[in-house]
């Protein structure tokens, strides 16, 4: 029983990294099918993945050695988050080696080491990307917390496993004014923390406008490879992290091979609906000026604020 | 065995400043110096440890001594032990680094012997105030800190502005003192100074005498432990100090303020309504988030360091906050867990910004320098400082699986625990408290990022940057020291927070929570309300860090690597001005807080004569005036000036006058001594 705890963690993993990229292209295809283009097949992002390792690296001459092991920092910060995060199964087996604090500055230490990474070859690029992200990663932190804040208030627990199974239990609280207005403010900040429009435009490249991309400008074969499927397992997070704090039903809570499977499919069908809306959101509005930004995260800690204190007021 | 220990200590320190009063120059001296501060440290942090694992408080009485108040008594209590350590912490990694750092001052820019006898000297002063046992005591050593941190500070006296800071180090911490004896009298109460006798005579005072007690006391140590308003020398003195003694400033002394409050709101008043611990909980918002916001702001690297230390003193006043307002509501094991979140990130705050503290001084060393706009590429130059200084800025920054995360998760937790509280308008201030702290930390990554990436990253932006070169052995020994102690503390809650329980087990009624916090490789918040484990964390991401390189090497992956040119957009040859600079990279966030900062621009251009689409030169000055500098100290200083220039009007310099002024105020006392 323990030993298939563990084998689910690992199978977790696996299934984390090989939706990730196939969750990118089917938000980046949808999105091009709302727009009237055909768009590139929802795999692309599989291609490019293997186009990108089997390229060679080229290196700025500027850039010293944090610039080689950034990636790996990346990639291994964001493999451990999903070592946390219930997919499939609640609780998990590793569910006491972190909580949601941990998780979210998991991913930020990855952040971190993006944005030195971005500074490390010395272009103005560079230096760009790396100030907007620790801007927007700062100010979206408070509406993090404060989600999490909510989520504990009725679960009792930051520990991701006890929330999920708190709220199959009490199904109540799914439906609960607080609840839903952390949701709100949670997603608001999954478009900023996962550079989705209308704080970054993933499909930006080389526009004055671009946070992400101008960060990783430098980057070129595996290690670019890293650092893209990274960002897409990131966004895969956020997606898990709203669909199963938030509804968790379809998620297992035994190892039963049967609801094992429910959940596989469960998950899957809440990533594609995530993806979808944020396709439309993405289609629907324009990129906002950056120093517009800060008043879109405020709206969102007003919005996870007003969560907690509705949660404490109904306690 | 703890009285062996005392007496190594103080000896110890004693042989340090003797040797420094006979010189302490060349390679010996200065070894010397920091042999005996070393082993001082050295001997108190054992013999705090023995304190603390033995539980038994050591008790030292001598009355002959000092034949007035009771004397100079003794005595360590596990809480004083732990602040002792923390001395030792600091202290030990900082000599060391001072024996290689002082090498600077051969030359005659500063006096090695003052610097040598006060260094040991305030070491022994700091060490004796968490022995103090009657008011007399600790006041005297109070003093004796700041005395010789006084002088600490003025070192390189022969430096513009040096001398200011040391006036203003001086005046705040003075007025801190007053406001401290103030308190202790009205604790007293016109009786003895023996902490026994006013810990069980504090419950007869009256409210409002218990009240004014507390704020005077919050307001003393606060000035010395550098809250928002008090922390104005802060940013001033510890640029000036040497980086060793700044490091130990900025790292041990003001913690000695947060020792101060614990020692008198919870032990000797034995805690006290909620607003206390509410007052505590904003004074500790205000300094975090002004703290880091002046901080961003900042590119004087020592500067941006000391608004940090408001920040991070801010974060332990927040989990003190914490803690007394769960105290004063008979929650024991929650209030617990807020003070053990404030001690614990204590000592971090001792070890990680000792660690930056000293990387900033090898870099000083290395540039000549303080100016992050005339650093950077010394990563490629100085990879030890490089290396030891980014484990310091991830441990600040509250990243996993360093120590600064633990104790951040800890106060976290406690604020989490504030929905228990039967008192709603209190209860409702906690998630704000939360989203601020979690703003504070955000903000810090940012501003480490810069501080970090400008000045070790990229190209180097000036001559004296790209000649720049490793620092000694001895200065990288006492950061190595430093970045293990960032990663030990990070790797171990689980043992250190039973033995803060332990610390706590008695004051103020506080339960022994050692069994509460369980002792697996996981730290427990109260009641099973979350668990995390860094240690796992940490093996995680390292087996990771292993395992993806390895698959990748299996799955047949191009590892060929091709250095060029950076990409300039198809131009050739890239320069340092073409780097994002710190101003640059601070900039979104000066616009995003512009209402706090109020930033006066100065724009001029000169335009060629022929065509003003020519532009001969650019000019660009951008300032920002602290905002408690705006609305506080600027019209206190003038209200002190104007004082002073009427009080000059009966100083004409004619000595008959004088004496004049000496007979009228002799007749003046004589005839009150007749009447009252």
């Amino acid at each position: 029983m323990v030993i298939t705890g563990y084998v689910l963690e690992i199978a977790q993993v696996i299934l984390a990294l090989l939706l990730a990229p196939g969750l990118a292209g089917f938000v980046r295809w949808l999105k091009a099918r709302l727009q009237n283009r055909r768009g590139a097949p929802p795999w692309q992002p599989y291609f490019e993945l293997r186009k990108l390792f089997g390229k060679e690296v080229v290196m700025s001459n500027n850039a010293s050695w944090l610039f080689r092991i950034a990636p790996y920092i990346i990639f291994a910060s964001t493999i451990t988050v999903t070592l946390l995060v219930p997919m499939i199964v609640a609780p998990l087996a590793l569910d006491g080696m972190g909580d949601l604090l941990m998780v979210v500055y998991l991913l930020l230490l990855g952040t971190f080491f993006l944005a030195l990474a971005g500074l490390d070859p010395g272009t103005a690029f560079g230096g760009m990307g790396a100030s907007r992200e620790m801007t927007v990663a700062a100010i979206a932190e408070p509406t993090i917390a404060l989600a999490i804040f909510g989520l504990a208030l009725s679960a009792g627990s930051t520990n991701l496993g006890r929330i999920v199974t708190q709220e199959l239990a009490n199904t109540a609280v799914t439906l609960s004014p607080g609840h839903i207005l952390a949701f709100v403010a949670l997603f608001i900040v999954t478009l900023a923390e996962t550079g989705r429009l209308p704080v970054d435009n993933p499909a930006t490249h080389l526009e004055l406008t671009m946070i992400h991309e101008a960060m990783i400008l430098e980057y070129s074969g595996r290690y670019l490879a890293l650092i893209e499927w990274a960002s897409w397992l990131k966004l895969t997070i956020f997606f898990t992290l709203l669909s199963n704090l938030f509804v968790p039903w379809g998620i297992a809570t035994t190892f039963d091979p049967a609801a094992l499977a429910v959940a596989v499919i469960a998950l899957i069908v809440k990533l594609a609906v995530l993806g979808g809306i944020i396709a439309v959101v993405e289609t629907r509005v324009a990129k906002l000026r950056l120093f517009r930004v800060p008043e879109l995260l405020g709206a969102s800690f007003v919005l996870a604020l007003l969560a907690v204190t509705s949660s404490f007021v109904l306690k | 065995m703890t009285i062996v220990l005392f007496l190594v200590m103080i000896a110890a320190y004693g042989f340090g400043a003797f040797v420094a009063l006979l010189g302490g120059r060349g390679p010996i001296g200065r070894w010397l110096v920091a042999a005996g501060a070393v082993i001082g440290a050295g001997a108190g942090c054992a013999f705090g440890a023995v304190v603390i694992i033995s539980g038994q408080p050591f008790t030292l009485s001598i009355p002959e001594l000092l034949p007035i108040a009771g004397g100079l008594a003794l005595r360590l209590d596990p809480l004083g032990a732990f602040f002792l350590v923390v001395i030792g912490v600091g202290a030990i990694p900082a000599a060391i680094y001072g024996a290689g750092y002082t090498k600077a001052y051969e030359n005659g820019r500063a006096s090695l012997r003052l610097l040598g006898v006060m260094f040991n000297l305030f070491l022994l002063a700091m060490s004796l105030v968490t022995l103090a046992d009657n008011v007399l005591t600790f006041l005297l050593m109070w003093e004796g800190m700041s005395l010789t941190s006084y002088f600490l500070v003025i070192t390189e006296s022969s430096e513009d502005g040096t001398l200011r800071a040391g006036n203003w180090y001086a005046a705040m911490t003075h007025a801190g003192l007053a406001l401290l004896l103030a308190a202790f009298v009205l604790l007293m109460n016109g009786g003895a100074g023996a902490f026994a006798d006013l810990r069980s005579s504090a419950g007869t005072l009256s409210p409002e005498a218990r009240n004014l007690i507390f704020v005077l006391a919050l307001l003393g140590f606060g000035s010395k432990a550098g809250i928002v308003p008090l922390h104005v020398w802060l940013p001033r003195a510890h640029p000036a100090a040497p980086s060793h003694v700044s490091a130990l400033m900025s790292g041990v002394m003001i913690k000695l303020g947060v020792y101060g409050l614990l020692r008198v709101a919870l032990d000797l008043l034995g805690g006290g309504p909620s607003w206390w611990g509410a007052l505590v909980l904003g004074l500790g918002v205000a300094s975090a988030l002004l703290g880091v916001l002046y901080a961003l702001m900042e590119h004087d690297l020592k500067r941006l360091l000391a608004y940090h230390s408001v920040e991070n003193i801010g974060i332990i006043f927040i989990g003190l906050g914490a803690g007394l307002i769960f105290h004063s509501s008979h929650l024991m094991t929650l209030a617990a867990l807020g003070f053990i979140g404030g001690l614990y990130h204590t000592i971090n705050h001792a070890s990680f910004k000792g660690l930056l503290f000293l990387g900033a001084g090898s870099v000083l060393h290395a540039t000549g320098t303080r100016n992050m706009e005339e650093m950077g590429g010394l990563i490629k130059r100085m990879p030890w400082t490089a290396l030891f200084f980014l484990v310091g800025s991830a441990a600040i920054s509250a990243l996993p699986p360093l120590n600064g995360f633990a104790s951040e998760w800890l106060v976290f937790q406690s604020l989490l625990g504030g929905l228990n509280l039967p008192a709603p308008e209190i209860a409702l201030t906690i998630p704000l408290a939360v989203g601020m702290l979690a703003l504070t930390s955000g903000l810090a990554a940012a501003c480490f990022v810069k501080a970090f990436g400008i000045s070790f990253l990229a190209i180097p932006r000036s001559h004296e940057a790209e000649n720049a070169h490793e620092s000694p052995l001895s200065m990288r020994v006492g950061m190595m020291i430093l970045a293990l102690a960032c990663v030990a503390l990070g790797l171990a809650p689980f043992a250190v927070v039973p033995v803060l329980g332990g610390v706590l087990a008695g004051l103020g009624g506080l339960p022994d929570t050692r069994p509460v916090f369980t002792l697996d490789l996981s730290v427990h918040a109260p009641a099973g309300f979350a668990q995390i484990s860094p240690t796992w964390i940490a093996l995680g991401l390292l087996i990771l860090l292993v395992l993806v390189p390895l698959v990748m090497r299996f799955m047949r992956v191009n590892r060929k690597l091709r250095v060029g040119d950076t990409w300039g957009c198809g131009r050739i040859g890239q320069t340092p001005r073409m780097e994002y600079t710190a101003t640059s990279f601070a900039e979104p966030l000066r616009r995003v807080f512009a209402e706090l900062y109020r930033p006066t621009k100065e724009l001029s251009i000169d335009f060629h004569p022929e065509s003003k689409y020519f532009v001969k030169s650019i000019k660009y000055s951008s300032r920002i005036t602290p905002l408690f500098d705006r609305v506080l100290y600027d019209p206190l200083l003038r209200l002190v000036q104007r004082i002073s220039r009427q009080v000059r009007r009966i100083q004409a310099g004619s000595l008959h006058l004088y004496l004049m002024y000496v007979a009228v105020i002799l007749i003046l006392l004589l005839i009150a001594a007749r009447w009252f």
